[in-house]
């Protein structure tokens, strides 16, 4: 278990490392994810005064989209001189291999996050400080299950010529439980009467849905990296 | 370490992606300190082959030996004896040379890695610029890391896949003395190259390759290229 987390880790590591030298994805991710919220605001903000119920919906459609992209710009890079493969080739544990590039992932989307969650709380007068633990766990339920099917799709697709229009493709339907269970559990807390016990029950339900898609994720990523 | 072997059979091996046919019934074996060329035409199924060797595919038919191991039941402790250097280099381009070699020496569970890389530096004649990144380097010093970092954990089964492709004179012998220096390790090498001169008195076997099928190019004497123009005619 200790050489899992050892793999795991030393992937996280030399993403980052890469990560900071090129600062290429978050930079992208960021400025993309910034963009949908502000067109959102030009077009259900009337006047200093957003439509009501819309910053859920908002907050984790930037998510989608900007994750979409990071998912994508990250396996572009194990793509261009085949280190993905050569990642393949040591003896490590595969689903380590996999685990450290989620763990990657996630890092990047919550970097993401501590900009969007304030931004969309000030353009659509979300109170995000009513409970941001719940929200917090929320979003990070919700990106946990978001990138790990994600990861896997995107290793998967890494050495396909439609690999950019397949990954959303594969990926939206395949995450629709996470959106609707992220969005409402989300919404109740943005509601002009808060409800936790409402909150409660999504974060529980996209729990259930990161434990499997985590668990199918770590079960089929040798055997689909294989071929 | 287990998973070691001294020996790589090739049993009636195929392959298919879909209808075409990559690899058919193909066999030859490699013993320890042999330096084996898979020559053919481009698409007659060499770089499917390495792939199939390195674990990265899966056979449609026949079977690879690892010694008395195969490839279903060698798993990880196999992967530590194979080192692969692809057509594309496997390097980070925005990391150091020296970043590269520690990140892989470490998956590998390399022992003292950053001596071992400081060797690995110095044999490639970039400890000067081990610290500069890939990205900086051309493509000579770029393959020269690349093999040192297949052969870091000093491998069993050495695969090479075009390693002569845009180096220059000097490189080319650079790399030709490195083969050697496995060879006399007691590597096992499997080279897919089209450089045939610079291979000829190299490989200590070839195996000629036509449409995913061996060809057969008479006795071993001769030049290389000519041996190579009777396979790829022959009927």
């Amino acid at each position: 278990m200790s050489a899992f987390f050892r793999v795991a880790a030393l992937v996280v590591r030399k993403d980052l490392t890469v990560e900071v030298r090129s600062f290429e994805v978050l930079s992208t991710t960021l400025f993309f994810a910034v963009t949908v919220v502000l067109i959102f605001a030009f077009g259900f903000v009337k006047e200093g005064v957003p439509i009501d119920g819309v910053a859920a919906a908002i907050l984790w459609i930037a998510l989608a989209f900007s994750g979409t992209l990071a998912l994508g710009r990250t396996f572009e890079r194990e793509r261009q001189a085949d280190t993905l493969r050569a990642l393949m080739l040591a003896p490590a544990d595969r689903p380590a291999l996999y685990a450290g590039k989620l763990a990657g992932i996630l890092l990047l989307m919550a970097l993401v996050e501590a900009v969007l969650v304030p931004m969309v709380g000030l353009m659509f007068q979300a109170p995000i400080f009513y409970a941001p633990g719940w929200l917090a766990g929320l979003l990070a339920a919700g990106t946990l299950g978001f990138a790990a099917v994600g990861t896997l799709f995107a290793a998967m697709l890494v050495r396909a010529r439609s690999r950019d229009v397949l990954l959303p493709v594969l990926l939206y339907p395949m995450t629709v439980p996470v959106m609707i269970a992220g969005v409402r559990g989300t919404a109740a807390l943005f509601q002009p009467e808060p409800d936790l016990g409402l909150a409660q029950f999504w974060l529980a339900l996209l729990v259930f849905f990161d434990a499997v898609f985590v668990t199918l994720a770590l079960w089929t990523f040798e055997p689909l990296m294989t071929d | 370490m287990s998973g070691d072997f001294d020996c790589v059979s090739v049993v009636q091996l195929g392959r298919h992606y879909g209808r075409r046919r990559a690899l058919a019934d193909l066999s030859f074996s490699a013993r320890a300190g042999d330096i084996v060329g898979l020559l053919g035409a481009n698409g007659a199924g060499k770089s499917t082959l390495l792939a199939i060797l390195a674990t990265l595919l899966s056979a449609s038919t026949g079977r690879v030996d690892y010694g008395d191991t195969t490839l279903a039941a060698g798993g990880a402790a196999l992967r530590a004896r194979i080192g692969m250097l692809g057509h594309d280099l496997f390097l980070y381009p925005e990391l150091t040379a020296r970043e590269n070699l520690v990140f892989f020496g470490r998956l590998y569970g390399v022992s003292d890695v950053h001596a071992r890389v400081a060797d690995a530096l110095e044999r490639a004649g970039l400890a000067a610029r081990g610290d500069d990144a890939v990205s900086s380097y051309s493509r000579g010093m770029r393959q020269r890391v690349a093999l040192e970092r297949a052969l870091l954990h000093r491998p069993r089964l050495v695969l090479l896949d075009e390693p002569f492709t845009g180096l220059d004179q000097a490189s080319t012998a650079a790399l030709v003395a490195r083969l050697r220096q496995e060879q006399a390790r007691g590597a096992i090498t499997l080279l897919a190259t089209h450089d045939l001169d610079v291979v000829d008195g190299l490989l200590t076997d070839a195996v000629f390759l036509r449409a995913g099928r061996r060809a057969h190019a008479g006795d071993g004497d001769g030049p290389l290229r000519d041996r190579y123009r009777e396979a790829m005619h022959s009927a």
